[in-house]
């Protein structure tokens, strides 16, 4: 394919294995001799374990063992920690429970692990599963955020009265109520951020393998940071030494956030293998990971907005309940709190801001980070209140927005962060042209002809992402660094091998880290290969979230070769003969200034390792750097998206008519992998506000634990995608990159309900919009519309 | 158990098995031809499509003990001789694909939507025609693109073909 170029929509390298069948994921890794294992999970969503007999499964056939939470506490394995400390009010520390990974004498969610089956065959681990007499205390179970920490309801944690584990605040509480007591209008509204199960289509899955001899354990799993898992695993939970334990994650079909946590099946796979000396194999059926998969979202919100008469917003407040289930997962703390409420001055320059956030346990599956985690809660508040405040006052909410947008960079919110670079109104600009905004009306007329009711809705959305600078996170509670490293290693004949602890599940890395060396290094991409994934491989990295691994992986990569060029300059300098200044690097070739003497990239190699033009001593031999960059700030993508969409009041079904988006993600390296992301993003959004819901009952029970019941976008649920961007380089890296994964979920639920609700004429419908809410509402607006 | 064979990509294939077992996992496991993946235990995601006899069947909802005889294609049969199916190469062109877990189902699906409804799809006969296979990636845009392309190629081919 030749030297490619940064902003080429470069195809992808990785998708021959993938179009072929031959991609590696963890479910297609057999090892010889292995086990497979069957998690036993409670019935139960809140229950003591009295009593477990495994006599009968234990002679089952083809069973090798049966462990419960006794037997992992008797050999001392730690439970699964949260790595986000985040303080209340009062200054305590937050209420973590403790979180073994086989239940200790309580079950507190359907699902929970009770007992793990180890058998020759799956089908042998399940019959055997069957025969265990698990005799359990049912016990009253709380499901409900907005009355979790209420007085009365069952208890989860003995360390968490009133299942708080948090009252957290940020901003300054004075000032915004003195500037809602003097404002000209306020604009209240409660609303739900629904719960949602990430349901990446591969099903979590785990390989646990030890090798007596060398005393080396390996575990195959579906992470989305192999590194991260080891650090967990081998420093808090105890089951083996980091430099005797290999971590791989191979393909991973998609993560989400998803697959960032640590959870209780890897960890008893990995354990489980060294203690029978057999590898143990699991994998999910889809089912559990509904129910044990980290769920996201799940806010109760109340916010007010103050606006002056002139429409500029002076404050805003809210008060969040948000549910973070049954136990604490890897970085729960972090979500409704740092991930959340610093973005809630929006796009706009709001003068004062007070955010609370309450923190509960309920008898759910944990709740943790899900694409845009944090951020998406943050828009959709913000967005929402914004429309409905323009609605109020009479003013277009395209002009509202406009208005109050942040017109000069850098900009300091009152809530931490400092959006650094940014356009935000020639964004607002090409969207509204895009979207055909002012032809908006004469199609409302041609769909009300029909019957059908048509609306149109913004959301002008900015995040923080490239997560992140590590004083600032330690600083925050967070107890790693999210620094990220890269090793360059050129080969004696020019090739290059990039080993990155960023992970690729589905971003292109492989070939957007190699279109980067192409282009730098003047090499074709055929050249480079892509390395991440395995712990053997790559010495340490933070993995792949929070849109990080171009701002922040990218980065790192942009340092090592930086390194690079300057030793293959020392190199040149002594094979051209001419002193290392006078060395020009360009288009692969080494060209001594103002001469035609050159020699071209593999020849440097070359030299490089056979160190005959120069003294080794001197100049070390070899051509290998690595680099660990530590980001200087978030990255801050923002855009506007327009959605309009066309309700059949007869049946409340939705067509999603046109979508546009305009986003600013800084420079694009491959704009082809850009845009698929944002679309990928917009459909995961679009689930969110019009279909997905994972929905428990009063006893606790999940009542969407199936494709049958939890709704998720298909082919013809959705429109194709008008996508397009703008340009503010990111002043924080030395690409400008800001990151683009999370935009468009963060961007949809917004631009989806207020262009739902200007159709209605206002009706508030809360998400899921699902055909039989929207029925309902346009049920009420149409009989508003009569009197 | 019990004795299924078929021919798998033109190889006869033969074992003994748990009369339990899915075409599925005969095929994971058995002949570990690991390209085509479970993603869901309802039938809904298509993760699973293969082509038996010809036709698009969810490979988790078939025993394997009912395939006896049958001609199954999986996505390992379909390059031949080392060239790419229109419609795989299609996929690549149009980045229709992230992380690559539905893609094989979704690839055999396209086929037979193909092979059904004729090579000039629009994109309505498309995004319904695919409702039965989820990708949680790439919110469908490019695969409705490459759908599209792999759709004209195979029609283009079989002009080729048939002019010959």
């Amino acid at each position: 394919m030749g030297v490619t170029a940064i902003g080429a929509s470069v195809k992808r390298t990785e998708d021959i294995r993938f179009i072929t069948g031959k991609g590696h994921y963890v479910d297609d890794v057999n090892r010889p001799g292995q086990a497979y294992a069957y998690f036993l999970r409670s019935p139960h969503a809140h229950a003591t374990i009295d009593r477990i007999d495994a006599s009968a499964a234990l002679k089952s056939p083809g069973v090798v063992a049966i462990f419960t939470g006794d037997d992992i506490a008797a050999e001392k394995v730690g439970g699964l920690i949260c790595g986000w400390m985040i303080h209340s009010k009062d200054g305590s520390p937050m209420k973590a429970g403790a979180h073994p990974a086989l239940a200790q004498g309580k079950v507190r969610y359907v699902g929970d692990h009770v007992a793990v089956v180890i058998a020759d065959t799956l089908a042998q681990a399940r019959d055997a599963a069957e025969k265990i007499e698990v005799h359990y205390t049912e016990l009253p179970a709380v499901v409900d955020t907005a009355k979790a920490a209420s007085s009365g309801q069952p208890q989860l944690h003995d360390v968490a009265p009133n299942n708080t584990i948090f009252n957290w605040h940020i901003g300054d509480k004075a000032a915004t109520d003195a500037a809602f007591a003097s404002a000209a209008h306020v604009t209240k509204l409660d609303l739900l951020n629904n719960r949602l199960i990430p349901n990446a289509m591969e099903p979590r899955a785990a390989v646990g393998e030890y090798d007596s001899g060398a005393d080396g354990l390996t575990l195959y799993t579906t992470s989305q940071n192999p590194h991260v898992a080891r650090l967990v695993l081998s420093a808090f939970v105890g089951i083996a030494p980091e430099n005797k334990f290999r971590v791989i994650a191979p393909d991973v079909g998609g993560g989400f956030g998803s697959k960032i946590f640590i959870y209780a099946e890897e960890t008893v796979c990995a354990w489980a293998a060294k203690k029978i000396d057999r590898p143990v194999k699991w994998t999910a059926e889809r089912t559990e990971s509904f129910l044990s998969d980290a769920h996201g979202r799940d806010h109760v919100t109340h916010a007010e907005l103050a606006l002056d008469s002139g429409g500029k917003i002076t404050a805003l407040r809210s008060h969040t309940i948000a549910n973070l289930g049954a136990y604490m997962s890897t970085f729960a703390s972090f979500v409704p709190t740092y991930a959340y409420a610093p973005l809630l001055s929006g796009q706009y320059g709001i003068p004062n801001i007070y955010a609370e956030v309450d923190a509960v346990y309920t008898n759910t599956a944990p709740v943790d980070a899900y694409r845009g985690a944090g951020r998406p809660e943050a828009a959709f508040l913000v967005e929402r209140i914004v429309e409905i405040a323009a609605r109020e006052t009479g003013r277009d909410p395209a002009e509202l927005r406009r208005i109050n947008f942040v017109k000069t960079f850098p900009h300091q919110t009152p809530v931490l962060m400092a959006y650094d670079a940014g356009d935000f109104a020639a964004a607002l600009d090409k969207a509204l042209v895009l979207a055909d905004y002012k032809g908006v009306g004469q199609r409302k007329a041609a769909s009300a002809a029909k019957g059908k009711l048509r609306g149109i809705g913004i959301s002008a959305y900015i995040e923080a992402c490239g997560v992140a600078p590590s004083q600032a996170v330690g600083a925050l509670g967070g107890g790693v660094g999210l620094w990220e490293s890269a090793e360059v290693r050129v080969n004696p004949i020019g090739t290059v091998e990039v080993l990155t602890g960023c992970h690729s599940h589905g971003q292109g890395n492989e070939t957007t880290y190699a279109q980067f060396v192409s282009s730098r290094l003047g090499i074709p991409i055929e050249n480079v290969s892509v390395i991440h994934g395995d712990t053997d491989k790559v010495q340490f990295g933070m993995g792949t979230y929070g849109s990080r691994s171009g701002a922040v992986g990218m980065a790192a990569l942009a340092k090592a070769l930086d390194k690079i060029e300057a030793k293959a300059k020392k190199v040149a300098g002594h094979v051209l003969e001419a002193s290392e200044g006078d060395i020009e690097f360009k288009d692969g070739k080494f060209t001594v200034k103002g001469t035609d003497k050159s020699i071209d990239f593999g020849s440097v190699a070359l030299n490089a390792y056979t160190a005959h033009k120069f003294n080794g001593q001197e100049l070390e031999p070899g051509l290998k750097e690595g680099a660990f960059w530590d980001p200087t700030n978030f990255t801050f993508p923002a855009g506007v998206h327009i959605c309009e969409l066309e309700i059949d009041p007869q049946t409340g079904v939705v067509e999603l008519e046109r979508w546009t988006a305009v986003d600013d993600f800084g420079k694009l390296i491959n704009p082809m992998i850009v845009e698929g992301q944002v679309h990928g993003g917009i459909a995961q959004g679009v689930g969110q506000a019009l279909m997905e819901c994972a929905h428990y009952n009063a006893e606790g029970q999940l009542l969407t634990a199936s494709y049958m019941d939890y709704c998720m976008p298909r082919a013809d649920n959705l429109p194709s995608f008008k996508v397009d961007t703008i340009e503010t380089p990111c002043p924080s890296n030395p690409l400008g990159l800001k990151g683009c994964g999370e935009a468009g979920a963060i961007a949809a639920p917004p631009a989806v309900i207020n262009a739902l609700t200007d159709a209605l004429g206002h009706e508030d419908v809360p998400m899921p919009a699902t055909p039989q809410a929207v029925w309902r509402a346009a049920q009420k607006a149409v009989k508003r519309a009569a009197e | 158990m019990v004795h299924v064979s078929m021919a798998v990509n033109g190889r006869a294939q033969s074992a003994d098995v748990d009369s339990r077992t899915l075409l599925v996992q005969f095929l994971r496991e058995n002949l570990r031809l690991t390209g085509t993946h479970v993603g869901c235990d309802t039938s809904q995601c298509g993760a699973c499509v293969v082509h038996v006899d010809g036709r698009a069947v969810k490979s988790c909802t078939l025993l394997a003990a009912s395939c006896e005889g049958a001609q199954v294609t999986t996505i390992e049969g379909l390059a031949q001789g080392g060239k790419l199916h229109p419609m795989q190469q299609a996929f690549q062109d149009n980045h229709g694909l992230q992380c690559g877990f539905c893609t094989p189902g979704m690839i055999m699906a396209s086929i037979d939507l193909v092979n059904r409804e004729g090579p000039n799809l629009d994109e309505a006969t498309i995004r319904h025609g695919l409702e039965g296979n989820i990708c949680r990636c790439t919110g469908y845009h490019n695969i409705v693109k490459a759908v599209a392309q792999g759709a004209r190629e195979m029609g283009a081919g079989a002009t080729t073909k048939a002019a010959e």
